[in-house]
Order: C-alpha cells, then structure tokens, then sequence
C-alpha cells in the first residue's frame, strides 16, 4: 500500500525535516511505501504551477498532509488552509506546529517592536521597513498550526525524535493513528531523586551538576532539580529520548527546558511550574525572569506582550 | 509583452525564498531577483533572557547548521561574561563543531544538490531528487545515507541532541568525553575520512565533468569573499580571524569583536532577509551584475579563496589542484559544490587531528562563571558562512541587545546577481521552461542558502 504525502514547513527551522532525514537507513524503507506529491525541502513541485503558469496556489491532493512550522506570516495562514482543504489528515509536526515553540517568543513582544528592532540594528541601513509583495505581511502573533486549521496529529518535540517519527509513520501506514507517551520527562529520567533536602532556591545553570566522576552512569547522578538547577521535566512530555527512553537533554547533563511541550496538550507549562515548586517551598523570586518558562509553548495566547516588561527592558 | 514570471518557491534548500524574473516586451530579461519571505526576530525577542540560555534558544535560527548557532552564541555570551572556557571544552567545541560540518557538507551535496548533476537539470521534477536518486542508484543512496546519518548519530550519542544542541555552555562544556568514548569516534572518523575522498573522487570523476561548461558560465559573477583563517593564514572552521577579500585577490583582517567597523546591512523591499556588504570598502551597495559594489561572498568556495592553504593534507593536495585548475579567487559560483567537498575532507582530517590529542579528554571542561554586564561578539564558521553573534548584558547577564549576522545572508546580495546573471543568459524570446527555471535556481541552490 502506498500513501501519499504533501509536506510543507512554515515558520520553522527545518530541524523536523532533518529530524525525519536522521531516520537513516529506516528513510529508505518508508520511502517504498510513501509517496511524496509535494516537499520542497526535497523536491521541486511549485506552489503556482512548475512555470508560475497557474493563477492560484496548488498543492496536489494527498492522504496525509506533514505540517512543520506554527502561522506567522499571511502566506504561511494561506498554504496551512489549502493543506487542510487538500488532504484528509494533518500532521503538526514539531513544537513550532504544536504550541507555537521558539519562535512564538516573539509573543513577548508588539509585531512592531520585532520589524523595528531587526531593521535598526547597529550595522543596519537606513531604510523604510516596509516590505512590499511578494514578501508576506507579518501577523500580529505567532500561532499554533491548530488556532488556525484543524489538525488530526499531534508530534510535539523541537525537534521530535527520529524513532519517534518512525513509530508514527509506521502507525499511519498501517492505518493506526500515533499514540503519544502521557508521560512527563521525569517520568522517563534516570537520575536519583531522594526527595529529601531543603532547596528553597534554584541556581541558574552557570556550572555543571555534581556527580562522583566522569563516567559516573546516570542513574547515579542526583535529580538536577534537586541539585537545585531549574528542569522543566514535572511539566514536559517524555518521548525526547526515543527508543532508549533517557531524555536527551539529561544524558548530557543540561536540565530539560520543554522542548516536548506540556505533558497535557492544553497545559500552562510556566503555572504549572511555578506551582510545583512553589508547593515544594521553592522561592520563585529566585528564577531570573518567568517568560523563559514557556519557551516552547508561547501560542494559544499564552505569551503576550507586557507592558511593565516592556519599559523595565531599555537599552543602557 | 512584459511579464513576471515567479519561481515559487525556491525549492532544495533551506527555508522559504522566491526569484522573479521580469521579463521586457521582447521577452528578454529585464530584471530578476530573490525574495527571502520569513522573518521570525529573534535579534528582538532573546531581550531579557538570561544569557547562559541564549544558546540553547538561538540554534533553532536554522535546524541544518544548529551547532553553528549554538557555539557563537557560547562564545559571545562568554565574552560577556569575561570567562575562558578549559582547553578540553575549546577542543570539544570545536570537535562538535567540525563534524557538524562534515555531516552537513554530505546532506547538501548528496540530499540538496546531487539531482541536479546526477539525474540532470532538466529531468521532471518528480525524479529530479534524492528520492529519484535512491531509485536509480540504490547501493549509492544506502552507503550516503548511512554514512551520514553516523555522523550524526556520534553528535547525538555523545553530546545528547545533535540538533538543536545543549551541550555547549556558557564557560564550556556540559560533560568531559571518556577514553572509549575517544577511540569509537575517532574509528567512525576515520571510516568517515575514508567516504569523503570517495565523494570527492566520485564527483571529479563522474558527476562534474559533463557539466563543466556549466560551472563555467552558470550563474558566474566577480566578487569579493569573506572567510576566516588562523595566525598563519590557513582555514580554520572555529576561530580565528576575518578575512575579506576584493574581488583581485587584495585583503583585510580584522577581530571579529571589530565587525560593525567592516560591515554593513543593506535592506531591500522585496526581501526580509538583510544584505551584508563590504562597509570599508567605501564604494557603497550596488547590485548591477556588471559592475556590482560592496558584494563579497561567503560559505565553503569563499572560504578556500581567502585562506593561503590547508592545514591537513589530503585537503591541502586537493585545494592545490583546485587552484591550478581554477585560481584564486575562483569566481564561478557552481564551484561551490567542489569547494565543499575539499572542505568536506578537511573537516574529516581535523576531527582526526583533534581526536588523536589525548587532552580531549581532560574532565576539566567549564570554567566558573559570574553574570555580569557586558559586551561580547562570537563568531564561527558555518556551512554557509562566517556567522556573527552580538550581544550586550546587564549586571544581572540578562540580554539587553543583540544583533546577529547570519551565514546565508551574506549570500543573499551575491544570490541576487548570480540569478540575474544566469536568467539573462538562458532565457531569451520569453521562452522557459521547467528546465530552463531549474538552471536558474541551481544558481542560488550552489550557495545552499
Ligand atoms: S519544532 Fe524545533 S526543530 Fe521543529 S521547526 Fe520548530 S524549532 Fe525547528
Ligand atoms: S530533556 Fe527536555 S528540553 Fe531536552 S530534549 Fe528532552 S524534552 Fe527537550
């Protein structure tokens, strides 16, 4: 059986479809049972016909539409509808596509403010900052794929693990839908928790964890939490490591920051940590700001612009 | 008639970028340019995060070239700081950071760019790719596939994710390599070495030869280049200092911490992507393809114009042939392809080099860090060129200001003449075609933007 593919990447870094590339040698073999109909990262079907003949965008129709990247510009709102309209189920492939990720920091901050300061910087030109077609006017917010289209699929992780994808792929061309772990990071981190000890504040990660030597295996190593580093792992979905289970920040000794997204696909992963280590006596006052805290989930409005933040941030 | 026609989009690379070419009531070429189209801010929006993050949020600018991102931005923030990292940490930066390269160097020719020369550039679209390529070449595809994928996976097993990296932190670096840990990517190196003067034979061989003509002529424009090379002016990948050359061969160096003192960004209406140019040359910006002012160029062919020679030898002996072959500077654009897999060797031979120095694996590997207020610029050598990272902090070593020049845009300026160069010489009459669109994209796909 053969099943089609339309695959497009919006505001995002390609990192996803590097991810799908580090298949390896498994690419090969889904690559007999998929076709792909559209994919410009690696193929060069055009969006307004092969010559620019065709007065309208056209994508061929597929069984699965891939989605990397959440909605920032007018053309990415435009090519995430026509996917929709083309393709019987969609992917959101990626943090970006599923809770707005990196990018949806901009969230922080008016559109106005991104265009002014990217176009003023010290070795910038003088210039109008005005862009004209075909360049795309940019939306007022970074979005999540599912605030604008309806998604069937949810792939979180920035990027989502190769063996993960693999696992998916498979599931979709049996005709299974993908399951995802409804685990947290934690959950699947080897690292010794006591849960003794009186931390009533977390360190910025200026050093590295304390462990006996250097091949002293993981599951010797205290929780980073408890070694008082902020890790985001209570509030982050497991799956990062792929089939060896480990996250992979943790293997390189580096607190997790929630690339996966929320454990629970609507969560508030900075309340929902806030409220952790606040219930565990932990001085929040003690983190440096709270913004960082949803790094990887700034959609679904979750990130706004705040205006006491604003004028606190001024240039010296 | 005049007519637009839109290459939408510019497909085989990274990212989302668009050429017009605006054609006169003859059908000739008029004008013809490249649309960048996404613009996310992150210059804006790492403001206020605490510096010691930045490099773990700024590597998503690009999921090719993470690694690149992440250590300028390491480096920068340590400058900040005021804080040294370990000899170990450096190497390990470093050993990270150079096969990186030689993975990324294998997925743009292999993955990106091979259809072009191996299926051909005027083929349809639907074979004209890797996927056309596993079918027509299998043993080749599974040998590519898995050779890279290797590389990749020594990144991932060593230092954690091998895309959108962790490992590198501010004062060093996040854990000391072990002996056997040494020995294994030291063999899969050599293995690695091994495939990469295959590649490259491969090409000179098999892949380049028809095409000659067209590397010759395709997309070719005269410009300046930018690189960076160490005290005794040989490539060097991780630090050292900027080199920019004029288009006769004449340079400047200069400290990278110095950069706004020698670039400038120029911005274009039809573009979201700044262009940088040549400041201190004093002759301004000027895209006319015939007479272009302030344009240099970046990334692998660049690169091996402004270093004096090679460190390594197997590379060394091929970029001597090179230059007999082709000079120094050598102008065409498609030459890129053969640049990067000089490089490709070289970034195989100096892992080696790294690896085999037991120093590596000394377990001092971060330096004690303060935050503090400061001033640092960062910079490597990217795939696709010398990437710069700015950043200002306050005492608490929150970011206050950032400004970034990244590798690919350097190209953009250059991009923009080798499009209009190479659509004014193939179409005429209004005629085009798939194939004749492809020959114009491959202009901009040699620069692997
Ligand atoms: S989720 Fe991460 S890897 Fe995927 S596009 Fe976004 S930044 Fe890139
Ligand atoms: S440990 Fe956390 S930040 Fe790191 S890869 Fe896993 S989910 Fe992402």
């Amino acid at each position: 059986m053969s099943v089609t593919v339309a695959s497009e990447w919006l505001n995002s870094c390609s990192g996803c479809e590097i991810s799908l590339v580090d298949l390896g040698e498994r690419l090969l073999d889904v690559l007999q049972h998929v076709e792909f109909v559209h994919i410009p990262v690696l193929m060069d079907h055009k969006y307004f016909g092969q010559t620019g003949e065709k007065p309208h965008l056209d994508i061929p129709e597929a069984d699965v539409g891939i989605i990397s990247g959440g909605i920032r510009n007018e053309e990415h709102a435009e090519i995430a509808a026509h996917l929709r309209s083309r393709c019987k189920i969609i992917i959101a492939l990626g943090t970006c596509a599923t809770h707005g990720g990196i990018p949806a920091l901009a969230n922080s901050f008016p559109v106005q403010d991104l265009l002014e300061r990217c176009f003023t910087t010290e070795t910038t030109d003088e210039n109008p900052k005005i862009f004209e077609p075909p360049v795309p006017p940019l939306l007022d917010v970074c979005s999540a794929l599912d605030e604008q289209i309806a998604v069937d699929v949810y792939l979180p992780g920035c990027p989502p693990h190769p063996d993960q994808l693999f696992s998916a792929l498979t599931a979709l061309l049996d005709g299974r839908t993908p399951e995802l772990p409804s685990k947290s990071v934690c959950d699947t981190c080897p690292t010794v928790r006591e849960g003794k000890g009186k931390l009533t504040k977390l360190r910025r990660f200026l050093q590295n964890p304390h462990y006996q030597n250097p091949g002293e295996p993981l599951d010797k190593m205290r929780c980073l939490l408890e070694q008082g580093f902020l890790c985001m792992g209570p509030v982050t979905k497991a799956g990062c490591g792929g089939d060896a289970k480990t996250p992979r920040c943790i293997a390189a000794r580096v607190p997790c920051r929630g690339c996966y997204g929320p454990v629970r696909h609507d969560g508030n992963p900075m309340l929902d940590m806030l409220n952790a280590l606040a219930s565990n006596g932990i001085d929040v006052k003690s983190l440096p700001e709270f913004p960082s805290l949803l790094r990887f989930a700034g959609a679904h409005r979750l990130l706004r612009p705040s205006r006491r933040r604003n004028e606190r941030r001024v240039s010296p | 008639m005049s007519r637009l026609i839109h290459i939408q989009p510019i497909t085989r690379i990274e990212g989302h970028a668009s050429i017009q070419i605006q054609l006169d009531d003859a059908g000739e070429v008029r004008d013809a340019r490249v649309n960048i189209m996404s613009l996310r801010g992150f210059e804006k929006f790492i403001e206020g995060k605490p510096a010691e993050e930045v490099p773990r949020i700024v590597s998503r600018i690009c999921g090719i070239c993470p690694w690149m991102h992440h250590l300028a931005s390491n480096k920068a923030v340590d400058r900040c700081f005021g804080v040294t990292p370990p000899p170990a940490a450096q190497k390990l930066r470093e050993l990270m950071q150079t096969i990186a390269h030689a993975e990324d160097k294998l997925l743009h020719f292999f993955f990106l760019a091979a259809a072009d020369f191996v299926i051909g550039p005027d083929a349809d679209y639907s074979v004209r790719n890797v996927i056309g390529i596993a079918k027509a070449h299998p043993e080749l595809a599974q040998k590519v596939v898995r050779m890279r994928h290797g590389a990749k996976m020594i990144l991932e097993k060593f230092a954690g994710k091998a895309i959108h990296p962790i490992a590198g932190v501010v004062g060093g670096f996040s854990k000391p390599m072990l002996e056997e840990d040494r020995r294994e990517i030291l063999g899969q190196m050599r293995e690695l070495l091994d495939f990469a003067l295959f590649t490259l034979d491969f090409a000179k061989t098999k892949v380049f030869p028809p095409y000659l003509e067209t590397i010759q002529s395709l997309g070719v424009i005269r410009t300046g280049f930018i690189g960076t090379v160490d005290d005794t002016g040989a490539l060097n990948l991780y630090d050292g200092r900027i080199r920019l050359m004029k288009p006769d061969g004449s340079f400047t160096e200069f400290d990278v911490q110095d950069y706004a003192d020698y670039l400038g960004e120029h911005v274009e209406a039809y573009s979201y992507a700044k262009m940088p140019y040549a400041k201190i040359w004093n002759e301004g910006f000027c895209l006319d393809e015939n007479d272009p002012r302030g344009i240099y160029r970046a990334n692998t062919l660049a690169r091996l114009n402004v270093a004096d020679r090679i460190s390594t030898p197997r590379a060394q002996a091929e970029l001597e042939e090179f230059r007999e072959k082709f000079g120094r500077p050598a102008q065409a654009t498609l030459l890129y392809h053969w640049a990067r897999l000089i490089e490709e060797v070289y970034a195989c031979e100096h892992a080696i080099e790294l690896l085999e120095d037991p120093a590596i694996c000394d377990p001092h590997v971060r330096a004690e860090v303060q935050p503090r207020a400061g001033r640092g610029v960062g910079s490597v050598e990217a795939p696709r060129g010398t990437l710069i990272h700015d950043y200002s902090t306050d005492d608490n070593g929150l970011i206050t200001r950032a400004n970034l020049i990244v590798g690919t845009t350097h190209n953009i300026a250059p991009m923009n003449l080798s499009v209009k160069q190479a659509a004014k010489s193939i179409i005429h009459k209004g005629v085009v075609d798939q194939g004749l669109l492809n020959r114009v994209e491959m202009a901009v796909r040699a620069y692997d933007p």
